[in-house]
């Protein structure tokens, strides 16, 4: 079930600044891995959507894996919590498991924002 | 798929046992672990629960036709591999021929970051693909607690796990899942609390700087189970348990004898020796010979084809065979035969239990008929004085159920009272021979005697042992005012017993002589008194004939007389005097 590779049609957004990231930024690949169409896995599909539309402005790439149908897969990215995205590229790998449901970690987490940005960016919008 | 297998299985009512192959350890829980659930084996680092989870995997692959998946949590396939490589087992064969999947789950906390609600599907959805993959039957998860380290969220965790053992018994795999012993409970996490069907503790315990390694069933629904501690060995063919506390005293007896290879010391024993499968004790303090007597019993029963094993505690094979042939005793060429065989050890190099389960091992392999231990004494101290006795009773009992007869040597310290000391272990065997070291007039010499020997009329009486060039030979002891003499004092009695007796049959010869001259003196005593007496009769009726010949004479001369004087004879007084003169 492959079900991404979208290239959002968005260009910057203001809102929150968003800086462009050191390694390049077209080469964002995410794959997240759900098993069947659980709350958990759609409330982690939409958050990831929704964040990467918000704060990549560039060319990225989301693939989303049900295990459910391709069970093979699941060893190679050493996946045991569901669900869990896998920041690809821009190396290293990066995992962060859960319905993605706090921003700010899934920003930090994925190095969109460093953790210093998200503060100051915070504050700003406060 | 295998959901099915597991729904039949637990609605068939009895349970049903999964064999683990695992040496003794099925022995004990009476068929192995229970199939089609997961049981926790727990216990400290170190000791050997994730060998124990792949020596079931490898042997159910193996030897059982179960293919078997293990999930591991720490350490890498490759490295698991290395490891049971050196028992015996080819985990990379199973592998390629598809009756094991081995997995390593990675989990590194500081790649992966947690936000919001997740579970643990990918776990299941992996170990389901692995199971799915080859048929698994059987399933490790070598450990699983390492999840605790690699994930924050302990609530989603445990009711993760709750799922996952609960979603195992569906699976109907019989799986073995590892945990760590933690503070006060059987495992870090409390695992236990989740798998509670079959929970099996490993210990290894440190005793005067020798481990021993001890498996316990703390719990096993639904079946009976050996509760005690059992030692087991982790050796070059794997993991072995000794069942041996579950023995009772229900062992067959038999009425065979058994030669101990001196005839005179089987003439001590009822005539006839040893009765086969009983315990035989040989105690004695230093140099009375208990090794040599040991080695009589082999050399015998070698000779009759039957196998010998001996556990030599101090000293070597060679230095043995060297020794025994000092005393005529050749024990070369049944060692080449493969009908003897020397296991030699020092006390020391491991704890009680194990040196029991080494021997224990030592004799399913070898079965032999007598087995002896030489000594006793040495691997007795490795332990307390309980668990020596403990030790030994396992063994008596391992030997007697196998119908082997059992010669052990026991050093007993010389201040000792030497029946007092092995009041603990007395009561555990049959026969006990008793070698002793008389000291008397500047000599020591050995003397034997039976302590006990139930079942038979034995001798009560002191022998002297002597070893021989030509072997071991039993001398009757002389029991003097002084206690029993051996050696050269006996041989001094021994001398003068024999003067004695010649001086004795001397002074009988010469009484014999006296007294026939004796007898003949009075012979003759008699006969000159028979003469005389006859002389008297005749002196006596000579005087009785002369005395009527007088009377005649008489008589005459009054006749005539009258006749002269023409006188009528006075009838009546000549009537008188002749009946007078005849009396």
């Amino acid at each position: 079930m492959n079900k991404a590779a979208k290239t959002p049609a968005k260009k910057p957004e203001k809102g929150v600044r968003t800086k462009p990231n050191k390694e390049s930024p077209e080469n964002w690949t995410l794959r997240l891995y759900v098993a069947g169409q659980t709350p958990k896995s759609l409330t982690a599909i939409a958050n990831l959507k929704r964040i990467c539309e918000t704060h990549l402005n560039s060319e990225y790439k989301i693939e989303v894996i049900d295990l459910m149908s391709d069970p093979q897969l699941a060893a190679s990215d050493q996946i045991l919590a569901i669900p869990t995205l896998v920041r690809k590229l821009p190396e290293p790998v990066r995992k962060i498991i859960g319905d993605l449901s706090s921003e700010e970690k899934v920003l930090v987490t994925l190095g969109i924002f460093s953790a210093s940005d998200l503060r100051n960016a915070t504050a700003k919008g406060a | 798929m295998a959901k099915r297998n597991g729904k039949s299985r637990i609605e068939s009512g009895v349970l049903v046992k999964c064999p683990t192959g695992i040496a003794g350890f099925d022995e004990i829980t009476f068929g192995g672990l229970p199939q089609g659930r997961p049981s926790l084996v727990c216990g400290s680092a170190g000791c050997g629960k994730t060998l124990f989870g792949l020596e079931f995997l490898a042997r159910g692959a193996r030897d059982f036709g179960e293919p078997g998946v293990c999930m591991t949590f720490e350490e890498r396939a490759s490295d698991l591999t290395q490891n049971v490589a050196a028992l015996g087992f080819d985990l990379e064969h199973l592998i390629a021929s598809k009756k094991l999947v081995i997995d390593h789950v990675q989990l590194e906390r500081n790649l992966i970051e947690e936000t919001g609600d997740y579970d643990l599907e990918g776990l299941f959805i992996r170990l389901n693909y692995a199971i799915d993959s080859i048929g698994a039957k059987r399933v490790l998860l070598d450990t699983i607690e390492a999840l605790f380290a690699g994930l924050s969220n302990v609530s989603i965790l445990r009711a993760e796990l709750r799922r996952l053992f609960l979603w195992l018994k569906e699976k109907g795999v019989t799986a073995v899942i590892t945990g760590e012993k933690g503070e006060g409970s059987l495992t870090r996490h409390g695992l236990e609390e989740y798998v509670s069907d079959c929970v099996i503790l490993l210990d290894q315990r440190i005793n005067k700087s020798v481990s021993t390694r001890r498996l316990r069933v703390v719990k096993y629904r639904g079946s009976t189970h050996g509760t005690n501690e059992y030692p087991f060995l982790i050796d070059e063919q794997g993991f072995s348990v000794l069942p041996l506390t579950s023995l009772g005293l229900l062992h067959k007896t038999s009425e065979e004898r058994v030669s101990s290879g001196i005839p005179r010391l089987d003439e001590m024993l009822g005539g006839k020796g040893f009765f086969r499968g009983t315990s035989v004790l040989i105690s004695g303090t230093a140099g009375t010979g208990k090794s040599s007597l040991g080695s009589a019993v082999v050399n015998a029963a070698s000779s009759r084809g039957e196998k010998c094993l001996v556990f030599a505690f101090e000293e070597s094979q060679n230095q043995i065979v060297r020794n025994m042939n000092s005393i005529g005793i050749n024990l070369e060429p049944w060692i080449k035969k493969g009908l003897l065989k020397y296991v030699a050890a020092r006390p020391t190099t491991f704890g009680l239990e194990m040196h029991l389960v080494r021997m224990h091992k030592v004799i399913s392999e070898f079965q032999p008929s007598i087995v002896v231990v030489d000594p006793l004494s040495s691997i007795l101290q490795a332990g307390e004085a309980d668990e020596a006795r403990n030790t030994m009773l396992r063994m008596v009992d391992f030997l007697k159920e196998r119908q082997i007869t059992s010669v052990f040597t026991h050093l007993i310290s010389d201040n000792d009272r030497q029946e007092h000391t092995d009041m603990a272990i007395s009561s555990l065997v049959d026969t006990w021979i008793l070698l002793r070291d008389i000291e008397l007039s500047g000599e020591r010499n050995r003397a034997v005697y039976i302590l006990k020997s139930r079942g038979m009329a034995h001798s009560n009486q002191i022998r002297e042992f002597v070893l021989t060039s030509n072997g071991i030979e039993l001398r009757d002891a002389y029991l003097g005012p002084a206690g029993v003499l051996t050696g050269s004092a006996r041989l001094a009695l021994e001398a003068q017993e024999s003067a004695d007796r010649l001086q004795q049959l001397q002074e009988v010869e010469q009484r014999k002589v006296e007294y026939q001259r004796k007898c003949a003196a009075l012979e003759a005593q008699i006969s000159v008194l028979r003469a005389d007496l006859q002389a008297e009769q005749l002196t006596l009726a000579q005087l009785g004939r002369q005395e009527r010949e007088r009377e005649q004479a008489l008589l005459q001369n009054e006749r005539n007389m009258a006749v002269s004087r023409k006188t009528a004879p006075n009838d009546k007084a000549l009537s008188r005097r002749a009946s007078g003169g005849a009396k």
